[in-house]
């Protein structure tokens, strides 16, 4: 065959995925049919009583065949390799795509492991990557070979010698905080969201049952409304169940999950921002959530419940050298700024140390942002005429996830200093900050002291 | 890292000291104004002749709204215009405009991915061509309108080789 990967003629060894790869595509033609019976129930009952079984026979002896091939033939051209610095799929049947992602560049890998793939005993590996905007994903790969190759792709692109890379194996991770389930039951309980969609699924479809008498207006319009509420509560709880945050010299690890495990791992010096939410009703039992954000991820839960002490001790790790700001350390926004924005205007407060900016809202839901000063892109202020006639300006720092810290309504002359200083603290802030490689370099040091 | 102990000090000067400032050609200015007042010259007529054949002579008055915008844009956009203004500083580049909604953007130079200078038929006509940055964040927007071509240009190059020296990825 002309396609036939170029077995180790430049020293790199082409790979295949998993061989029960094929049996996930042929799910889809089944998925479409099933899809079409539920659509149209009645018309599907009706063809499906005309079917003799000769037909019948014929049909599932094409389709079963047709759908087999297909899977077996995307499985067959699909590839991969790990270089010194890059990591290769190539794939595609009718239209070739080759992906080459550079592994310095790497920002997280995560390994993960739905449910039926845990009876086979297979699992999925997604990179993220800056500027892509899917993940890259290898689907499926054997439950040990996708944690070999999540280590040796770490190690490489750690900087460690390619020919110890595939050695190094697994680094030894720490366990640094576990959520109770307990905890989490107890915290989502407290949490609106999952109420108020409840809520919206009892009352919008009742109304909508005294005002037309028509189930099928009811049927959909209630069950989205009901779906939206599970996912919101016991789909949430199913997927932060069990989870753990550890610190190895690799990065940050992530594993969460009662169905489908998930375990992320994030690479020092990733995390763009850290944002810590405390929920009017968790305020009683000092808990809060701690999201983050790493550029071209989408997963941005660092812990869904953990007291507050041990949340801003994992958030110290997550940014090495930066401590989040004690309340009194926040300076408030002036008190004309009740003409702004009243009542939430108590909320807003900034601070900076030396490492980080911090900009905190929200009157019932408080929440905290830290961004490290070496992570900031840019810097703005901007300012309403309504804003300017009270003498406050806002300020905006932009990160590379894509995510924008936002200090309110603070006095003018004041924002305009914090302007020009952000732009040098974000500039020399670099100076101090571990290099794309963190294992390699002058600067090489053990992870923390435990 | 290249940048050194001389650079510091040379930032600490320039934050304290007002930058100097850039402002933009006149080009773009005209440019607008005829915009403006290609579209509403065309529209003020038409109004009030459709509605002095169609509704009489009381209806046509809303002839003078289109024309009120000309009157009032036309001092807008020179307003506008003048609050437009950049700065380059020793290590990061000043933006300011807008005048009722004001905004001052930084961008450091380490912090850029690319420099971009587009043109388009009508700027090319005028002589225009807009310079934007594009940081790792896609919230920075700092775009540069109505420059010289020869300026954006000098910018272009200036700004890429002055982000090379001074690198930092994400």
């Amino acid at each position: 065959m002309s396609q036939e990967p170029p077995e180790d003629t430049t020293g790199i060894r082409e790979r295949r995925l998993h061989p029960v790869t094929p049996l996930r595509r042929a799910w889809a033609p089944i998925a479409i049919l099933l899809g079409w019976a539920v659509h149209d129930m009645d018309q599907a009952q009706r063809q499906l009583a005309q079917l003799t079984a000769t037909t019948l026979a014929i049909g599932l002896g094409v389709l079963v065949p047709a759908a087999a091939l297909y899977g077996f033939l995307t499985w067959w051209f699909t590839h991969f390799a790990v270089t010194d610095t890059e990591l290769r799929i190539r794939t595609g049947l009718l239209f070739r795509r080759t992906a080459h992602i550079r592994l310095e560049r790497l920002q997280a890998v995560d390994v993960t492991q739905p449910l039926l793939a845990r009876f086979v005993g297979v699992a999925k590996l997604k990179l993220d990557v800056v500027g892509a905007d899917k993940k890259d994903e290898l689907a499926y790969l054997g439950e040990k070979e996708a944690r070999d190759l999540r280590a040796e792709l770490l190690a490489r692109a750690a900087g460690f010698a390619p020919e110890s890379a595939r050695e190094v194996g697994e680094a030894p991770a720490q366990q640094i905080l576990h959520t109770p389930p307990r905890m989490l039951a107890v915290a989502l309980l407290l949490t609106g969201t999952p109420w108020a969609m409840l809520l919206a699924a009892v009352a919008v479809p009742g109304f909508l049952w005294f005002a037309t008498h028509n189930l099928w207006t009811v049927i959909a319009v209630g069950v989205p409304l009901f779906g939206g509420a599970f996912t919101n509560s016991a789909g949430r709880f199913i997927k932060e169940y069990d989870w753990t945050v550890g610190e190895s010299p690799d990065g940050l690890r992530i594993d969460h999950g009662l169905l489908d495990r998930v375990h992320e791992t994030v690479p020092p010096g990733r995390v763009q921002t850290v944002r810590i939410v405390e929920p009017l009703l968790w305020r009683r039992h000092g808990w809060v959530r701690v999201e983050l954000h790493v550029a071209g991820s989408a997963n941005s839960v660092l812990v869904p419940v953990a007291p507050r002490e041990h949340a801003e001790d994992v958030v110290a790790r997550v940014l090495p050298g930066v401590a989040v700001p004690k309340p009194a350390d926040f300076t408030a926004a002036p008190r004309r700024a009740r003409w702004c924005v009243p009542f939430w205007w108590r909320a807003y407060g900034v601070a900076v140390t030396e490492t980080a900016f911090a900009a905190r809202h929200g009157l019932l839901q408080r929440c905290l942002s830290v961004v490290p000063h070496a992570k900031v892109q840019s810097v703005r202020v901007t300012q309403g005429p309504w804003e300017r006639f009270w003498r406050v300006a806002d300020l905006h720092l932009d990160t590379g996830a894509n995510k924008t810290v936002t200090a309110r309504l603070r006095d003018a002359q004041e924002a305009a200093e914090l302007l020009r200083g952000q732009a040098d603290r974000s500039r020399t802030g670099r100076r101090d900050a571990r290099p794309d490689r963190w294992m390699a370099g002058p600067r090489q040091k053990a992870p923390h002291g435990e | 890292m290249p940048v050194g102990a001389p650079s510091v000090t040379s930032s600490v000067t320039s934050s304290e000291t007002e930058p100097a400032w850039t402002g933009l050609p006149p080009g773009l200015l005209k440019l607008r104004r005829l915009l403006l007042v290609l579209w509403l010259v065309p529209l003020t007529v038409a109004v009030g002749v459709l509605l002095q054949i169609l509704a009489g002579p009381a209806w046509a008055a809303f002839a003078l709204i289109p024309l009120a915008l000309l009157l009032w844009g036309w001092p807008m956009l020179g307003r506008n215009w003048r609050s437009w203004r950049y700065a380059e500083r020793a290590d990061d580049l000043l933006l300011s405009r807008g005048v009722l909604w004001h905004e001052e953007t930084i961008v450091p130079y380490g912090r850029m991915q690319l420099v971009e200078v587009t043109s388009g038929p009508l700027e090319r006509k005028f002589g225009l061509a807009s310079l934007q940055l594009h940081t790792a964040a896609a919230a920075t927007d700092a775009t540069i309108p109505g420059l010289a071509p020869a300026e954006a240009e000098r910018l272009r190059d200036r700004l890429t080789e002055l982000g090379e020296a001074r690198s930092a990825g994400l």
